[in-house]
């Protein structure tokens, strides 16, 4: 057991203060947001405070409300589908309702609009069918905090079917049984033992949507709500008001706070939920007739509008306007995939350090360091970018002013509006993904395992190169490509930070949507839903894997 | 001579808390040594400080006559040459068994690693398996996969963690006959760590009982047995019972047994209060009048035996085995022969009077 080694933990120093250097850098842009809300109130705040900030929370609000609805409902209603009933086509919707993970919110949103929007085709053969004219009847406006909300429910249930499903899994089929012998039906097992014991669960994944919810621009943007992610922007570019940017930014990470804070006291709960250790297999009620269809209905619903109908109409326009795949659409491409990848490795490296930290020093220090590093998650890209922007600038004019001052040269930005910063915001925001990877991976490989390497004569560094580095091959490919495809949707921190003229491939369709050239923009926002797809692979495989482990331990 | 294994009031601590203290033993070449006691004892410590995971507060630990440990030697557990058997077994998921096996091989040359696998499958009985993964084995295969690689590297001695804890109740004696009688073939000087007693009475040649960081006894597991050191393992090793006794004169003592005669130590007066221990296999049942009365109160049928608990006339309760054949109803009076060779008895501070006959 390290740690009560002395001399052990006295030789690992170095160590100790890199990890929480970078931590330290790591938290920098939410220091630097939070100590600006601390400052007194400028004018353009108060102008704020007095006309839309009040819109901006209850837009929010509604919008938390609406996705907290959705996801709950389609979340929970097909995790409990898929893992305890029996029906054609359950072990395909077990992993195909992972695929509208694939589908960025703000993509889905400009595909919708496009489909069902006055001039779309819907309404279109609406009206020559039924002989109308535009203001004759009514169709629900797809751009508005309603359209938001089903929006980002099609997209983030997953959230909530990911975690609600590992919760059912766990749970001891006895429990279910007898309270099916004490007189409840299925329905009435579900709502009285099933749920409650998956609720921790539920709230987790619910407060993961959310946070996603809070941190999405470009469907609210594109749909022209006002709330707080639309609000910095306009506040930063609009008033050219940095202090009132990141005074919005801290009222945005109040809420967001908070929901950190149910997420950990949820998966806290959860721990204490498993009332058997024993798992038999589940009882998978046959479901017949009616049931049987609505259970198809439900899953493929939730699959057909979260993913089939968005992707082929994307497939469908790309082919379309396949002229728009050109040398500038390459370039495009390479940046995104080389970006992606240098930010992905970076955080391979980074969660490696950090990681194999945590398990050679056990202490608080390292162990609270490495948590502040993985909370990036749960920050808004906009307010990363606030974060990030405000001391590089700060740098870069203090270099400028003082280089020009001592020798007459203008430095220029050297750091603002250069990929360092880019990368430097992803690292903030992705690095928990990579971490969360690792960390799992290393828990899995036991204490004995290392010792009884060293007592067959390995050196420590032989345990890495050749018990280590060959067990943890799989979660490193995770952890590199889940970042990987995170860069390549991310969008309000590259608009915000990307050099001039650099373009990636999330930027171009969000900007080619933004002027009505919906059609343009599918080609790009198709290579992100296809990247999108790795992850819902990786996950699938694991779930898949889950369950033969599942069936083998009955 | 030189031992294999020698401790030297080894000490352990956590932090301040002491976990293992100054415990000395000696195991020779080729001998099988077990560590047994109740969890928490301090004896999983020991094996770590032996193999080298855990650094020694006071004392030494010396293989070979060569010190491995001690307040300012520390050699590392790659160096020490011991193989290890862990309670999980610890088995390179990544690696197949014949990998798994030639993990500690590495500086030998291919052929002989390779002859040195194929002996060792064929030892444990897996030949014709080496290409498997660890995942593809049952609990017992696994058992001695890790058996096999630990032993590949001909190590000074061979530690084994609780190696059968993982395993069936019902394999497990089995098992460590097995496992003994592999030990045995290849000359292996072996400690191994347990809370179970048929475990050790199989396996090792010598036994130390552990309680709170303590050795309270090195010795066969007859003697643990028949002649205790101390209260705690008279307690911990079989049935038996303790009863408080008076000195009665230089050789006999008062019991509730009535007056029982022997040779006494000789500093013993008359009128010194100690302890007696009786085993459930020190008293028999008897169809003669005369004997020791007592009353049923439980029975427990074991297959070969009747573990039956009686109670006297003045209340003290004990255990006696007879044969199944004898069988009797909860409540019937019986009479009872005391067949005592060696009277063990305890003064106040818990440890063994020498009063042996």
């Amino acid at each position: 057991m390290p740690g009560r080694n002395q001399r052990i933990t006295a030789a690992l120093l170095p160590w100790r203060v890199s990890i929480v250097t970078t931590t330290l850098l790591l938290a920098l842009p939410v220091l630097v947001v939070v100590s600006y809300g601390l400052l007194p109130a400028g004018e353009v705040w108060r102008h704020l405070a007095d006309t839309v900030l009040a819109d901006y929370v209850s837009n929010s609000l509604l919008l938390m409300l609406e996705v907290a609805t959705g996801t709950l409902l389609i979340g929970v209603s097909t995790a409990w589908l898929t893992t305890m009933c029996r029906f054609p086509g359950r072990a395909l919707f077990e992993w195909a309702l992972l695929l509208p993970m694939a589908m960025p919110a703000y993509i889905i949103a400009y595909t919708y609009t496009g489909m069902f929007d006055v001039a779309g085709p819907v309404q279109s053969a609406l009206r020559e069918w039924l002989d109308l004219s535009y203001g004759d009847y009514w169709f629900p406006e797809i751009r508005s905090l309603g359209g938001a909300g089903i929006m980002l429910s099609l997209t983030l249930y997953p959230y909530v079917y990911l975690l609600s499903r590992a919760a059912f899994l766990e749970q001891s089929v006895c429990v279910l049984e007898v309270s099916r012998t004490l007189g409840n039906g299925p329905w009435q097992t579900f709502f009285r033992v099933a749920l409650p014991l998956a609720r921790p669960a539920v709230v987790a994944g619910l407060s993961l949507a959310l946070m996603e919810t809070l941190a999405d621009y470009g469907t609210v943007q594109y749909f022209g709500i006002g709330t707080f992610t639309t609000g910095i922007f306009r506040t930063w570019f609009g008033m050219d008001d940095s202090a009132a940017a990141a005074q919005l930014s801290t009222t945005l990470l109040l809420f967001v706070f908070t929901l950190v804070l149910l997420e950990r006291w949820s998966r806290r709960r959860m721990r204490y939920h498993h009332s058997s250790q024993r798992h038999q297999s589940l009882p998978g009620f046959v479901l017949r007739g009616h049931q049987k269809m609505g259970a198809i209905l439900i899953c493929s619903g939730a699959l057909f509008f979260g993913f089939l109908l968005p992707a082929g109409q994307l497939l469908f326009w790309a082919i379309e306007t396949r002229n728009m795949i050109d040398s500038s659409f390459l370039q495009l491409t390479l940046n995104t995939v080389g970006l992606a990848a240098g930010t992905a490795l970076l955080a391979l490296l980074l969660a490696l350090l950090m990681g194999y930290g945590k398990r050679l020093i056990p202490e608080r220090l390292t162990s609270a360091s490495v948590r502040i590093a993985g909370m990036g998650y749960a920050v808004p890209g906009t307010v990363i970018a606030v974060g990030v922007m405000l001391p590089l600038a700060w740098i870069d004019n203090s270099l400028d002013s003082l280089m020009r001052e001592h020798f007459g040269i203008s430095t220029g930005l050297l750091l603002s509006g250069t990929l360092i910063a880019l990368v430097f915001a992803y690292l903030v925001r992705f690095l928990a993904v990579s971490l969360q990877t690792v960390e799992a991976g290393l828990g899995k490989i036991r204490q004995t395992i290392d010792e009884s390497a060293r007592s067959l004569g390995a050196r420590p560094g032989e345990v890495l190169t050749r018990i280590h580095l060959p067990m943890l091959k799989g979660s490193l490919l995770t952890a590199l490509l889940l970042v990987f495809v995170d860069v390549m949707k991310e969008l309000p921190a590259t608009l915000v930070l990307r050099p001039f003229n650099f373009n990636t491939l999330a930027v171009r369709a969000f900007e080619l949507a933004s002027d009505e050239r919906l059609m343009d923009s599918s080609s790009a926002a198709l290579a992100i839903v296809l990247a999108g797809i790795i992850p819902v692979i990786l996950l699938s495989r694991s779930i898949r894997h889950s369950r033969a482990q599942h069936d083998l331990s009955t | 001579m030189t031992y294999q294994l020698e401790l030297e009031d080894a000490s352990v601590r956590f932090d301040s808390l002491p976990v293992v203290r100054q415990v000395s033993l000696q195991l020779s070449q080729g001998d099988i040594g077990c560590l047994l006691g109740p969890s928490g004892c301090g004896k999983t410590t020991l094996l770590r400080a032996i193999a080298g995971f855990e650094p020694l507060h006071n004392g030494r630990i010396a293989l070979q006559g060569k010190t491995v440990s001690s307040e300012r030697v520390m050699v590392a557990p790659e160096r020490r040459r011991v193989g290890m058997v862990f309670q999980d077994f610890a088995l390179f998921p990544h690696l197949s068994i014949a990998d798994n096996i030639g993990f500690g091989l590495r500086d030998r040359s291919a052929g002989e690693r390779r002859q040195r696998i194929r002996d060792l499958l064929k030892l444990v009985g897996l030949t014709g398996q080496e290409k498997q993964h660890p995942h593809q084995l049952s609990g017992g295969q696994q058992q001695r996969v890790a058996l096999a690689r630990a032993m590949a590297p001909r190590p000074e001695i061979l530690l084994l963690d609780e190696p059968f804890s993982a395993l069936d109740p019902e394999l497990r004696t089995q098992l460590a006959a097995e496992v003994r009688t592999l030990l045995k073939e290849d000359g292996i000087t072996a400690i191994l760590v347990t809370h179970d007693q048929s475990e050790a009475f199989a396996m090792a040649d010598h036994t130390g009982v552990m309680n709170q960081g303590q050795l309270h006894q090195w010795d066969s597991s007859y003697n643990l047995y028949h002649h205790p050191a101390t209260t705690f393992v008279a307690d911990f090793i079989g049935r038996g019972t303790l009863f408080p006794i008076q000195v009665a004169d230089r050789n006999s003592i008062d019991t509730p047994f009535g007056l029982l005669s022997g040779k006494l130590p000789p500093p013993l007066e008359p009128g010194d209060k100690l302890q007696l221990l009786i085993r459930p296999d020190d008293l028999h049942l008897t169809t003669k009048p005369e004997g020791i009365q007592a009353r049923i109160i439980e029975q427990l049928f074991q297959g070969a035996d009747f573990l039956y608990t009686l109670q006297l006339e003045d209340g003290n309760r004990f255990q006696c085995l007879a044969p199944s054949h004898q069988r009797h109803q909860t409540g019937d009076r019986v009479t009872l022969k005391l067949d005592i060779q060696d009277l063990v008895l305890f003064g106040g501070d818990g440890l063994a009077l020498e009063s042996r006959s």
